[in-house]
């Protein structure tokens, strides 16, 4: 294999048929540069859906209320129902034992915040100590509410990353000033940054017995959300949670005679079955993008193995004289198979390298929310061009055995 | 240095089959050179290629230089024609994109030679047919007679013991055909067994030997007084 004229007869026949070279390099690369992209956006699905589930808790429940929409009990459809603090407090209480974090929320979607000349429109929450952890709120100054300021109704205020780098733009210390919102001082006790980007760090947080009085909430309330402690089983938690979201939304539904069948006044969301959900479809497109790329290849092997057959139609004629020389079947071989390995070898990396540079530099620039990063890792990439190698020998082999077994007395017939 | 039995040969050609050798009986001794002639269907290009071990008979026994050719494998042909015999044809056969010194160094590369080595080897039979300024020619860029000097420095450079040449002649003018058995007398001046198939008369006349086939069998085999090719250009 390693031997000079070997080599100086294969780039001299390669370099004499430049087109049929390059025809077989091209299905090879594109198969193997189609394989890794495939890959590669596979790869950057599943980031961008993780990404998604590191905004909040990955194991939240998460409580909606909305209008009813069936009769119950006499009660017309298309009443309203509003989540009071004993919602939360008599869940708490019955599910203390239950429960990791907990926390209600009262919502105004667009609050105007100001500081001195700087200002916006950011969601403002009231919320308890648990929210910070239910949110995934890292704080990266200060520190967050806490029961104390609950109980005191104190007038203090958490700020987005994004809320403060819009209100606060000569970089100066932001905790212990005041920033108004609608009109009322309220004093910046904490800075966080949350994994879900911009979007879920332009919002401040309250104290929730404060916001409900400073926006006059009463006893209402937009939400609750809670964790359960987390299970090294997926299985384990995503029943669990299911099982207690079912009893959740039950008791709710009838502490507001709300009918059982009605789904949309009182709805929860659970973030592992949402989370299981975007598994098993993210699943199913990796094992479709596999079969795809698996199909280019074959393809590619199939493309080879025929120009491969050309090939030794085309120099039947030379092997014929060869033999008639000395060449020994073994031999014939030996130089049919090294040039279709050596085609493919090279081509494959061409495609391999160009599909690699291709998701290095572009890869970056795709800022969609379902796709970040994507990438292949890089020994799966190389096994594939492995693969596709001795795939390519196989290919090359049937032809280069039927070039050994031509007979130099017929393919030296004139014709 | 060739013996040859009682040989036969047949092809099956669909449902029924043809007899082309019927029993040949024939020897050539070391430093012949023997022409084979007859019509078209007489059977002498089966028995070149038969003595060439491109072909096997059907029965009757072949000895070379002493060694019985016989049941012999791929492999071992190859060994054979690559140490014993070469080869001249009528379309030359050169590998049109090796150069004249590739296509001479291309035997010897199958016996194991080192580059360096075939190179010189191969050099020193171009010079020999009168080709040494050419060796770096492709096939395509010499005449007929130039490839079929390169095609017989080719069939010496493994330094067989015999070479088979199956109208050497057949595409050449009457001058080249004329020049290339200069060429093929003065190998044989030397010593060389040299066994020429042709169905030229002035070609035959120039051997030392003529062996006349027809329908299968040997019909009149006389040794004759070899005319110098030279005298005729």
């Amino acid at each position: 294999m390693f031997n000079l004229e070997r080599w100086q007869e294969i780039f001299e026949t390669i370099s004499k048929n430049k087109l049929r070279t390059f025809l077989t390099g091209l299905s090879v690369a594109s198969g193997i540069f189609i394989l890794v992209i495939l890959l590669g956006i596979g790869q950057g699905m599943q980031n961008g859906i993780s990404r998604e589930f590191e905004q909040d808790a990955a194991n939240m429940l998460f409580v909606w209320s909305n209008v009813t929409s069936k009769e119950y009990k006499g009660l017309n459809p298309g009443r309203q129902i509003t989540l009071k603090n004993e919602d939360y407090n008599q869940t708490v209480n019955k599910y203390e034992d239950q429960l990791e974090y907990k926390s209600s929320v009262f919502r105004i979607w667009s609050g105007f915040v100001n500081y001195k000349k700087e200002s916006g429109n950011y969601r403002v929450e009231g919320v308890w100590p648990d929210f910070q952890f239910l949110e995934n709120a890292t704080m990266t100054q200060g520190r967050f509410v806490n029961y104390k300021d609950n109980d005191n109704v104190e007038k203090v205020v958490v700020l987005g990353n994004k809320v403060k780098n819009d209100l606060f733009k000569n970089g100066e210390d932001v905790i212990g000033k005041y920033v108004q919102i609608s009109d009322i001082n309220f004093k910046v006790i904490g800075v966080f940054s949350d994994p879900g980007g911009e979007r879920e760090e332009s919002r401040v947080f309250l104290p929730i017995s404060t916001a409900q009085k400073v926006f006059n909430g009463g006893n209402d309330i937009r939400n609750l959300a809670f964790t359960l402690p987390k299970r090294d089983n997926f299985e384990q938690a995503l029943s669990e949670s299911e099982k207690f979201s079912e009893e959740l939304v039950t008791y709710l539904k009838e502490k507001h005679s709300v009918a059982p069948e009605d789904t949309r006044a009182i709805t929860i969301n659970n973030s592992l079955e949402n989370m299981k959900r975007f598994y098993d479809l993210n699943k199913m497109i990796k094992i479709f993008f596999w079969g795809v790329g698996i199909c280019t290849i074959i393809a590619g092997v199939v493309g080879v193995s025929n120009i491969m057959l050309i090939i030794v139609k085309e120099r039947t004629k030379e092997i014929g004289i060869r033999k008639a020389l000395g060449a020994q079947p073994l031999s014939i071989i030996g130089m049919i198979l090294h040039e279709s390995i050596f085609v493919t070898t090279i081509s494959g990396f061409i495609g391999l390298i160009s599909s690699l540079a291709l998701l290095e530099f572009v890869g970056p620039l795709i800022e969609t929310d379902y796709i970040a990063n994507p990438s292949v890792n890089f020994n799966v990439a190389l096994t594939t061009v492995f693969i596709l190698v001795l795939a390519g020998a196989i290919a090359g082999f049937f032809p280069a055995w039927r070039a050994a077994r031509i007979k130099p007395i017929i393919a030296l017939r004139d014709e | 240095m060739i013996e040859i039995k009682d040989l036969h040969k047949s092809y099956k050609m669909g449902s029924n089959s043809l007899h082309v050798l019927k029993g040949i009986n024939f020897s050539v001794a070391e430093g012949e050179l023997v022409s084979i002639m007859g019509s078209s269907g007489s059977g002498k290009s089966t028995l070149l290629n038969i003595l060439g071990m491109l072909d096997e008979a059907d029965s009757g026994t072949y000895t070379l230089d002493g060694l019985p050719i016989k049941n012999l494998n791929e492999k071992i042909a190859a060994q054979y024609r690559n140490k014993f015999l070469g080869f001249i044809f009528q379309s030359f056969n050169l590998i049109n994109y090796k150069n004249a010194l590739d296509n001479v160094a291309l035997p010897l590369y199958y016996q194991g030679i080192k580059h360096k080595e075939r190179v010189d080897i191969a050099m020193s039979y171009l010079e020999k047919v009168g080709l040494a300024d050419w060796a770096t020619h492709l096939p395509n860029e010499l005449s007929g007679g130039q490839k079929q000097r390169v095609a017989i420095a080719r069939a010496l450079a493994s330094n067989p013991k015999v070479l088979l040449a199956d109208e050497p002649t057949g595409a050449l003018d009457t001058k080249t055909s004329y020049e290339v058995m200069d060429l093929i007398q003065g190998i044989n001046d030397e010593g060389r067994t040299i066994l020429i198939v042709t169905h030229e008369h002035d070609i035959a006349e120039m051997t030392k030997r003529i062996v006349n086939l027809k329908d299968g069998v040997i019909i009149d085999d006389s040794k004759v007084n070899q005319v110098r090719a030279l005298s005729n250009v």
